[in-house]
């Protein structure tokens, strides 16, 4: 047993240390993304249009990954899409966090009609087609990065909301609250300094995860031409833009596919192993 | 009496839920800028034109008038008719509903299928190197998402491989007998393999792309509950009656470990639904999803109006058929 315990504590480190290796790369090349890429994001070249990377025949000096149809060097490209990524990871993340976690604890521990219209509001969510409730509302607020940002929160607060009401719930049902108000704590001080330190291991595995989620939303609205401006360097607008010469240059879908595929991974296996990190049973 | 009372208050509350939908949704494309009617006129025309043509769309009403005018059409079946097509929405809406059913269909199928397979082979193989790759597959499949999968199975099925159409729903070309819109199952029923095979070969990929994910919630729960089941008296016991490793997990295990996994794929099923929105884009197949797109590009507010009730109906049915399904399968709840 115990023997068993440990190779699965392993396992979990090993994951953790991976993906957290990734996206520590990731962070460090958004960040540096200047001083690593030689050409500029948007620098065209046409006459260098459609290069391959640097270990195929006919590639180019100094474009390691080659260059997309306009001739920009899809290396700098790639690093500049990771601040976008990152940014629509942290700030629509951990807005969504917030608002989604807020209202599940309120409804989860103070239950009656606060809990009677937040559940209705989850319910009706529910039944929205996600991706195309995301659509509609880059269609009304227009394209850009506090569009995608708003959209996501919309959308994905449920995701936190449905989760930390049914733990605050469960939290409310134990002795330690009622003691605690017995002890003189307001309701609300109760829910904010006894419940949610409870809850906040779940909060920061589903924050974790979601930001995953919010680079996929991102790429799939550049996909569909609904995200930021076309020049701007986006992993969703690039692989949409490498999809339409696919046949003539596959690296230009390629290598930003690879990297949008192995950043959520990452966000997800990080997750799912803090997830086992702070499971009492495991630890 | 109890489960008569349970149902009437679940169609009460689904009722309110679609209200909410249609309330919301009504309000919320009229937000959007971009007048509809001027992208349907030619360039010059009149005021009086455009004008008329607003009223004739009752879009000169104010927006609550606007919504009770046609939740009392949506009440009499009438959706409106969509700006750009210039027919009845429910029309357009039910022609492509068959389109956007049989890919969700074949999707599950394939998840059952695979799913199944990697939770019965883990379950045998437990505790070896096959039950930790299966794991390994599984958590591959679950992190990510089937707007990725697609991408990466017309990658390498459609361009690096080419086995598989990665565009369109049949051939075009193809001479189409059809008097419904089920494609895949009309051809069967008028016994045309042929015609079979091409739209089987069309929404296959879509269709895998869909599946990954929920395979591997399949494989994991089911697996789970299978190696819980495994350890109980009754299945041990038809082992010391001799029967076999496949016949114990198949035989025995299996209907007892399988109604966690019911309710999930129920739920799950609906998240495909909506998946097949952005799928049915990537592989320009003619479903409710693709046609929804272009309803937002092209403003056509009845139309959206139209697909996203229906979407809202279809999630709350399969809701409703699940847990129906799981009163009738489980004897606690069926003798309560």
């Amino acid at each position: 047993m115990l023997d068993g315990r440990s190779q699965i504590r392993r396992k979990i480190g090993l994951r953790l240390w991976l993906s957290g290796g990734w996206l520590l790369i990731l962070v460090l090349a958004a960040v540096f993304a200047p001083l690593l890429s030689p050409h500029g994001p948007l620098e065209q070249d046409l006459f260098l249009g459609r290069m391959p990377p640097f270990w195929v025949s006919g590639a180019e000096p100094g474009y390691y990954l080659g260059t997309d149809s306009l001739g920009r060097d899809l290396l700098a490209r790639i690093l500049y899409g990771a601040r976008v990524a990152l940014i629509v990871a942290l700030v629509a993340g951990s807005i969504t966090a917030l608002v989604g976690s807020t209202l599940g604890l309120l409804a989860g521990y103070l239950r009656g009609w606060v809990d009677v219209v937040i559940s209705r509001l989850i319910d009706i969510w529910m039944a929205f087609p996600p991706v195309l409730f995301s659509i509609l509302l880059i269609a009304v607020l227009g394209p850009g990065l506090v569009s995608i940002i708003i959209a996501i929160v919309v959308i994905d607060w449920t995701r936190f909301a449905r989760v930390v009401r049914a733990e605050a719930m469960a939290q409310g049902a134990m002795d330690y609250p009622a003691s605690a108000q017995i002890a003189g704590r307001t309701r609300l001080s109760t829910m904010i300094v006894e419940i949610l330190p409870n809850v906040l291991p779940t909060i920061v595995v589903l924050l974790t995860l979601e930001m995953g989620i919010a680079v996929i939303v991102e790429a799939i609205l550049s996909f569909v031409n609904l995200s930021i401006s076309t020049d701007d360097p986006t992993w969703g607008g690039m692989i949409s833009e490498g999809r339409t010469s696919i046949h003539q240059a596959w690296w230009i879908m390629v290598f930003p596919l690879v990297t949008l595929f192995l950043t959520v991974l990452s966000f997800s296996q990080f997750g799912e192993g803090l997830k086992d990190r702070f499971d009492p049973v495991l630890r | 009496m109890q489960i008569l009372r349970s149902l009437l208050f679940r169609l009460a509350s689904t009722a309110v839920t679609l209200v909410g939908v249609a309330v919301i949704v009504f309000f919320v494309i009229r937000v959007v800028p971009g007048d509809p009617i001027a992208m349907m006129l030619p360039p010059g025309a009149t005021e009086e034109d455009i004008a008329r043509l607003t009223a004739l769309y009752g879009l000169d009403k104010s927006i609550p008038e606007q919504f009770f005018i046609w939740a009392g059409g949506v009440l009499q079946g009438d959706f409106g008719t969509s700006i750009t097509a210039r027919r009845p929405v429910l029309d357009l809406v039910l022609g492509r509903l068959p389109a956007t059913l049989e890919l969700s269909i074949m999707a599950l199928v394939i998840a059952v299928i695979l799913g199944g397979v990697a939770a019965l082979t883990g379950t045998r193989e437990r505790g070896t190197k096959v039950e930790a790759g299966i794991d390994v597959a599984n958590g591959m499949a679950l992190s990510v998402p089937d707007f990725l999968w697609a991408l990466i199975l017309i990658l390498l099925f459609g361009v690096a491989w080419p086995v598989f159409h990665i565009s369109g729903r049949v051939t075009p070309s193809l001479d189409l007998p059809f008097v419904t819109n089920f494609y895949l199952f009309e051809s069967l029923l008028r016994l045309r393999f042929d015609l079979w095979a091409d739209i089987v070969s069309h929404m296959f990929m879509p269709a895998l792309a869909l599946a990954i994910p929920l395979a591997a919630i399949i494989g994991q729960l089911l697996k789970q509950s299978l190696k819980e089941t495994m350890h109980l008296d009754y299945v041990t016991l038809s082992r010391t009656k001799g029967y076999g490793e496949n016949h114990v997990i198949i035989r025995e295990a299996l209907p007892n470990a399988i109604l966690p996994t019911l309710t999930l794929v129920g739920v799950q099923f609906t998240f495909l639904i909506g998946g097949t929105v952005i799928i049915e884009r990537l592989f320009s197949y003619e479903g409710l999803g693709n046609m929804a797109i272009d309803a937002v590009i092209n403003r056509d507010l009845p139309l959206i109006q139209g697909i996203v009730i229906l979407f809202a109906v279809i999630f709350t049915v399969v809701n409703l058929v699940v847990d129906l399904t799981y009163a009738l399968l489980n004897p606690r709840l069926r003798h309560a």
